[in-house]
């Protein structure tokens, strides 16, 4: 079945913000808000969880901290010791000193480029992704807010936009997709 | 909302509105480069070619063609990669430190410094390659298996250390820029009407499209990368250091080296960020964004790195007196008083004495003063790798091998070629690229922004908030800041104006301009820079028609200005006159 769409644009994030709020407490389901910048505060309202990348970026940290240590121990003590001056390098504590910055370096490595890869891709931004903001105007100064009749089925559509209008939308559009 | 308290000063002059911002930043990209633009690439690309050349003959003939000897073996080609490495500091300290200690003023520059930061990587990153001699052999810092059994490299040394940090700074700085650059790119792809930029536009945007969720990864990103990059950004200067310090040559080998490379890192790239911005921000008209207040943060900070250096200076001097150790007593009292006397006595000069005068207010305020320490600060700072590298080595235990260096003109070449390869990168980038981050800089407009500030409770006519920030005439320090944000922007003191004083204003606007109706009225809003508020402005005012607008000139959009008090000077660099005139003639045909 062909859904639709309505788009409700405004020219403040704080008008869209306090709209949420009521049409939220009525039982609307907003799908989704675009904006040119970060809304602080929207998230809770129309329902989105916190993202967990910084739990993937402390995961992808200590592979690069563990990939490090089984590295250089292999490289430096296991495969070819080297003999420094006569300085004791049989195990890995005794040389661990002089491994700690590359141990550092690389753990910060993996723990940035892990989660921006992670990042590109659960957003789908990659090279050549087509925009899907619905008006261009969204990632200059305008804020649309996204209901599906679908998610909303307990409201007819000119019962959502009439709540819509209440709350200072400067436009409003209805699509099929 | 952040709130901010009524007596900071405003980080945006001016009634800037979101549209203003992506407006002011998006149009030196969208308009044709000036002429300057052109004139200024040429130069920098010319320069940067000659340096491409001397490196090329330097691969063919090999490092035997710079001006080293037996006694001095590094000399500029190491002092040209710390330098350039330490002005490569600021970028990622302004966007990650700041960003983790909550600075908004920030948001104005972090972007052009970040690439500042990586053009100044890649040209630090291309002594070391071109010093190998044979570059194509580069691969070789890598600990790949390889023909010669298990031979890997060594991961005792520091100069090892300093592949990893240098190449793991220069990927971790990249992405951070490029993760904060993709939503403006969709703001320029959104705007573009040509076809091959809005297709370069979206291929760089990766497809943002602004949703909830993707700006709450946004944060979350910018937030942990910020962490990364905060221990990164000092990890690598220390790491520099350790090329020196972990050596036994009196002079270098000192534990103070890592705070004191550091510090020196972020006062040099503090200093470049000013002389390019100052040029960049009259350059682009970013004057509102970028103006006193900032340079005066970014002096403040070029004062107390400054001065962490000049401790450090002394605190080397006697320390090689007090250790009592011969060489090392001889390595400070030989760079003072020595045949390099005059590279010490500039880097003392440049680097100890220049960022003091950021005490008085007056000066730190001053952008051509400014602009002046910042060129003073990084030629001090040149000076200072400089003694470090050459006067430790030219006399070193052997009296009979003590010497001097004499650049070739190679050496010269190739230093001057990578600071025009530098100015390359960066007008390419001022060219083509947001050179705000325009995403932040919207966020702080509500908080921060002059007329928000100054009026916060005119923008929230339907949601009263008692505990709104009001310019309190109480607190005097809230006048005078008032006062001096009035003196700067004279055009804003016409807000004030009586009814009557409008109505007859109107009167003689309407006058000139001829009489205009209702039923007659165009679509004002097809004009570059009228929006639907403006509109009914100037239909309040009596304007109605392109005809009306067409015959506006200088007098009268100074009559609007005062009227509509909305967007001084507005009006008259858009040209309305002339775009009403087009619109006249299109609709005639």
């Amino acid at each position: 079945m062909a859904d639709k769409v309505i788009y409700a644009m405004y020219d403040d994030d704080d008008v869209l913000k306090d709209g949420a709020k009521k049409l939220v407490s009525k039982g609307v389901k907003i799908n989704e808000v675009f904006s040119p910048f970060p809304i602080h505060g929207i998230d809770p309202i129309i329902g989105i969880k916190n993202t967990r990348l910084g739990i993937m970026a402390f995961l992808y940290g200590l592979v690069g901290l563990t990939l490090a240590t089984v590295g250089m121990r292999f490289f430096m003590i296991v495969d070819w010791p080297m003999n420094i001056g006569g300085k004791p390098s049989m195990t890995y504590m005794d040389n661990m000193l002089a491994f700690i910055p590359i141990t550092f370096e690389f753990t910060v490595l993996c723990a940035a480029h892990g989660m921006a890869i992670t990042y590109l891709i659960v957003n789908k931004t990659l090279p050549g992704m087509p925009a899907q903001n619905p008006d261009p105007r969204t990632t200059d100064d305008k804020f649309v807010m996204e209901l599906r009749l679908s998610e909303n089925t307990s409201f007819s559509s000119s019962e959502l936009e009439k709540m819509l209008k209440d709350t200072g939308v400067i436009e409003l559009d209805l699509k099929e997709i | 909302m952040h709130k901010e308290a009524a007596i900071r000063e405003p980080l945006i002059l001016g009634h800037k509105t979101y549209h203003d911002i992506t407006e002011d930043v998006c149009r030196p990209i969208e308009d044709k480069a000036p002429r300057t633009w052109y004139i200024l690439f040429a130069i920098a690309l010319i320069i940067g070619l000659y340096g491409v050349g001397c490196i090329l003959y330097l691969l063919g003939t090999g490092v035997g063609v710079w001006g080293l000897n037996k006694t001095i073996g590094w000399a500029w080609d190491i002092t040209n990669f710390v330098w350039w490495v330490g002005i490569g500091h600021a970028g990622t300290l302004i966007s990650a430190v700041l960003l983790l200690f909550r600075q908004k003023w920030r948001m104005a520059i972090n972007r052009s410094a970040e690439a500042m930061t990586i053009f100044a990587v890649f040209m630090a990153g291309l002594f070391p390659l071109i010093h190998m001699g044979r570059l194509w052999l580069g691969y070789w810092v890598l600990p790949l298996p390889n023909q010669f059994g298990s031979l890997w490299v060594n991961f005792n040394s520091p100069l090892l250390w300093d592949v990893f940090a240098i190449s793991t700074y220069l990927s971790v700085s990249l992405v951070f820029w490029y993760i904060g650059l993709i939503p403006d790119f969709a703001t320029i792809r959104d705007r573009a009407k040509k076809p091959i930029p809005k297709r370069m536009y979206s291929m760089l945007s990766f497809g943002w499209s602004g949703r909830a969720k993707h700006w709450n990864r946004f944060e979350t990103v910018s937030l942990v990368l910020a962490g990364l990059a905060t221990p990164l950004v000092f990890s690598v200067h220390s790491i520099v250091s350790f090329d020196f310090a972990t050596s036994v040559i009196p002079g270098w080998h000192t534990t103070i080296f890592p705070p004191y490379f550091v510090a020196g890192a972020v006062f040099s790239g503090f200093a470049m960020v000013q002389t390019l911005l100052l040029v960049m921000r009259k350059a682009m008209g970013l004057e509102a964004y970028i103006h006193k207040k900032h340079v005066e943060y970014m002096n403040i900070v070029i004062m107390v790195t400054g001065s962490i250096v000049g401790t450090a200076y002394i605190t080397e001097l006697f320390i090689s007196w007090y250790s009592g150790v011969e060489y090392e007593g001889y390595a400070f009292f030989n760079r003072a008083t020595g045949p390099y006397w005059w590279a010490y006595a500039a880097m003392m000069t440049c680097n100890v004495v220049s960022p003091q005068l950021m005490w008085f207010k007056k000066l730190r305020t001053s952008l051509l003063f400014t602009f002046i320490i910042s060129i003073v600060v990084n030629i001090g700072m040149w000076f200072e790798r400089y003694v470090i590298i050459v006067t430790s080595l030219h006399r070193d235990y052997l009296p009979s091998s003590w010497s001097m260096h004499f650049p070739s003109h190679i050496d010269i070449g190739v230093y001057v070629g990578t600071i025009g390869l530098f100015f390359v990168f960066f007008l390419l980038f001022a060219r083509f690229f947001p050179v705000l981050a325009l995403n932040e800089v919207k966020s702080i407009l509500k908080s921060s922004g002059e007329s928000y500030k100054n009026a916060p409770d005119k923008h929230h006519n339907d949601d009263p908030t008692p505990d709104a920030p009001k310019v309190e005439a109480a607190s005097p320090a809230a006048e005078e800041v008032k006062k001096e944000i009035k003196s700067e922007v004279p055009k804003a003191k016409s807000k004030g104006l009586s009814a009557e004083e409008k109505k007859a204003k109107a009167g003689v606007l309407i006058s000139k301009l001829g009489e205009g109706s209702a039923e007659t009225k165009d679509d004002l809003k097809v004009i570059s820079g009228v929006g639907p508020v403006l509109e009914g402005k100037l239909n309040e005012i009596g304007i109605f028609t392109y005809g009306q607008v067409s015959k506006m000139t200088k007098d009268e959009y100074d009559l609007l200005d005062e009227l509509t008090s909305s967007f001084p000077g507005r009006a008259e660099r858009d040209d309305w006159a002339g775009q009403a005139k087009e619109l006249m003639n299109k609709s005639n045909s």
